[in-house]
């Protein structure tokens, strides 16, 4: 894969196709603007869909009889652990995918050093280790969902919503195409979100009085701090390199 | 409840409307919702995607019928946007592929069970040993490459277990050819289970030849590459079952009687109310579209449609996990391979489909590849270690 971007045959914007733009403006102009005639009163179906649509699903119940007699949820008054156990499935969908998205970028990372397109810029074993924490603070989450009570292996509904937000960003890393900047951009903003919904779930799990989980929540948190400082400099760095390195 | 068919029951033709907004209705729930309704839109979204098939090729050699066929199919069309719409968009590709290879085993496993032929409930047995297989290989790319669980969507009905291996599936063409059955000599059950199970795999095919190239991941693309290629086999199989000597109006006949069939055990099993009122419409459509059918039928062959149907349909669809029986099959069944239209031990397999299959694999099995040492586990493979 190519490491710098080159100049080329982007056929994309208009001013490679100048003839054929300038005729499809002439028809633009010399065709009026129609607007829509909505059917029914005055709500347009976009807005129906949007009342009538439905979330997209529950939190489950603890599955077991042993999980709520030993949950720790029994001793809260006055919260809704549901919304807690939702952003943990979140976290924990996150952290898990995070796993093989890392695995991904290391294995592109190891083919471009080793076919010597790259200088050195990327430390793989640094990008190793962080892949190893993802796994440990997934291990984390677990361990702490079931102490809840609550079903680890369950897809909260924001689990799935996440699920669907990374999928374009695993997508660029997975594809063998995208440069390692692309790439690095891709987990920047994988990692800038992780580290928001980290500070959330350490707040959370103090507004519900579990001191230890928060604390433990803060540990992975100056993890992923170290992370977010880490791809952003790999990543501004390649970037800035590309820009400035001598013409060939 | 009995379906009687030929009691005039059914919804007219110029009663089987929809609006826009009744075409987009609002999706299953990817969680909530029990993996069996997942399964029942999916397979009849199959199941009209056949009629639609079937109902233009009729058109190019049928004149006479072309009005009939528009009309009936447009409805058909609609029906199949209502029901393929229910999937909701949190649904990735490779999730909704989970959920079509649960159907071709869950409903393949109980209409081999229900089917009287032996023959045809072999053949059944044979390709859903392999989409077993299939769902391990995907089962294995959703964890090793996205970090999902394939279970979230199978919900412990489906066993996530290597089948017989998709890398020796390849076979021949002349291999996936089988012995059709005499349309003069078989029950209407059977003629019916072969257009389900035709329907529902060539809905897969198509399906996974639509989303094949919308993959990143490279060996998810030849995964995909390597799974259609045996779809397409699976499609020529069952479509090889069914007998070439049948009349135009015979499978129309037949197929309009098999929707009915479908919907009905759908609507029997369906345990959504809001779903199971969509099953209870088209259940009317289909019954209205066997109406017109039978007269067209009487018109134009100046034969009785009693003469190939059953008066009350079948018991219905097992819209419940064969697990037992997958697994029975598995172990007697996973060395078996084809030559020509016979089932055989692997030792007594042809040259043409060794040679074919080497060929494909020279350079690399996607299916071995993606597959390795895969064992599922709930939460994932990275849940292993914490179990």
């Amino acid at each position: 894969m190519e490491q710098t971007m080159k100049l080329g045959t982007n056929k994309t914007g208009i001013d490679m196709s100048p003839i054929h733009t300038k005729e499809m403006l002439e028809a633009i102009e010399n065709t009026p603007v129609v607007p829509a005639a909505l059917v029914q009163g005055e709500q347009t179906l976009k807005q129906t869909f949007i009342e009538e649509a439905g979330p997209l699903g529950s939190v489950p119940l603890p599955g077991t009889v042993k999980g709520v007699a030993k949950s720790l949820l029994k001793t809260i008054t006055g919260h809704h652990p549901e919304v807690f156990i939702n952003k943990l499935g979140e976290r924990l969908a996150y952290e898990r995918s995070g796993v093989r998205i890392y695995d991904a970028l290391i294995a592109k990372c190891q083919h471009t050093i080793t076919s010597g397109m790259i200088e050195q810029k990327i430390d793989i074993a640094t990008m190793q280790h962080f892949r190893e924490e993802e796994a440990q603070h997934f291990e984390l989450l677990v361990a702490n969902i079931k102490k809840l009570g609550a079903d680890p292996t369950a897809q909260t509904p924001d689990a799935d919503a996440i699920g669907v937000a990374s999928s374009g960003l695993m997508k660029v890393i997975t594809d063998p195409r995208t440069s390692i900047s692309q790439s690095l951009e891709a987990m920047l903003a994988i990692e800038l979100a992780d580290n928001a919904a980290w500070e959330l779930l350490i707040t959370l799990a103090e507004d519900m009085g579990f001191s230890t989980m928060a604390e433990e929540f803060r540990a992975a948190l100056r993890q992923e701090d170290v992370h977010l400082a880490t791809v952003k400099s790999w990543y501004e760095e390649l970037v800035r390199s590309q820009a400035t390195s001598p013409a060939p | 409840m009995t379906v009687r068919l030929f009691d005039g029951k059914g919804a007219a033709l110029e009663r089987q409307k929809f609006t826009w907004r009744e075409l987009t209705p609002k999706p299953l729930s990817k969680l909530d919702d029990d993996a069996f309704t997942r399964v029942r839109v999916i397979l009849m979204n199959g199941i009209e995607q056949q009629a639609n098939r079937f109902q233009h090729m009729c058109g190019q050699f049928n004149g006479e019928l072309r009005e009939a066929l528009a009309k009936i199919r447009r409805v058909e069309h609609h029906q199949q946007t209502m029901i393929n719409w229910l999937l909701g968009s949190d649904h990735s590709p490779l999730e909704t592929t989970i959920g079509y290879e649960q159907v071709a085993i869950e409903v393949t496993a109980a209409i081999a069970q229900q089917e009287p032929d032996e023959y045809l409930a072999q053949t059944y047995r044979f390709g859903m040993l392999e989409d077993f297989d299939h769902l391990y290989r995907y089962s294995a790319l959703l964890d090793r490459v996205e970090g999902k669980d394939a279970n979230n969507i199978l919900q412990s009905y489906t066993d996530i277990l290597p089948g017989r291996p998709t890398i020796v599936e390849h076979r021949a063409p002349a291999d996936d050819l089988r012995h059709a059955y005499d349309r003069k000599a078989t029950l209407p059950i059977s003629k019916m289970n072969a257009l389900t199970i035709f329907s529902g795999e060539y809905q897969t095919r198509d399906y996974y030849m639509n989303i094949g190239p919308t993959f990143s991941d490279p060996v998810a693309r030849a995964l995909y590459a390597e799974i259609a290629s045996i779809e397409e086999q699976h499609v020529t199989q069952y479509g090889s079952i069914i007998d070439p000597n049948e009349t135009w109006l015979e499978k129309w006949l037949l197929s309009e009687a098999n929707e009915v069939y479908t919907y009905y055990s759908c609507m029997v099993a369906e345990t959504n109310p809001r779903i199971k009122a969509i099953w209870e419409r088209f259940l009317d459509y289909e019954l209205g579209h066997l109406q017109v059918v039978s007269e067209l039928f009487k018109k134009y062959e100046n034969r009785d449609p009693a003469e190939i149907l059953p008066e009350t349909l079948p018991d219905p669809i097992a819209f419940e996990s064969q697990r037992d029986f997958v697994r029975k099959v598995l172990s007697q069944e996973v060395d078996l391979r084809a030559r020509g239209e016979e089932f055989v031990h692997k030792d007594e397999e042809g040259k043409a489909s060794q040679e074919y299959r080497n060929y494909m694999n020279s350079e690399g099995s996607p299916t071995e590849e993606i597959g390795n040492s895969y064992q599922w586990h709930p939460g994932t493979e990275l849940a292993r270690k914490i179990a």
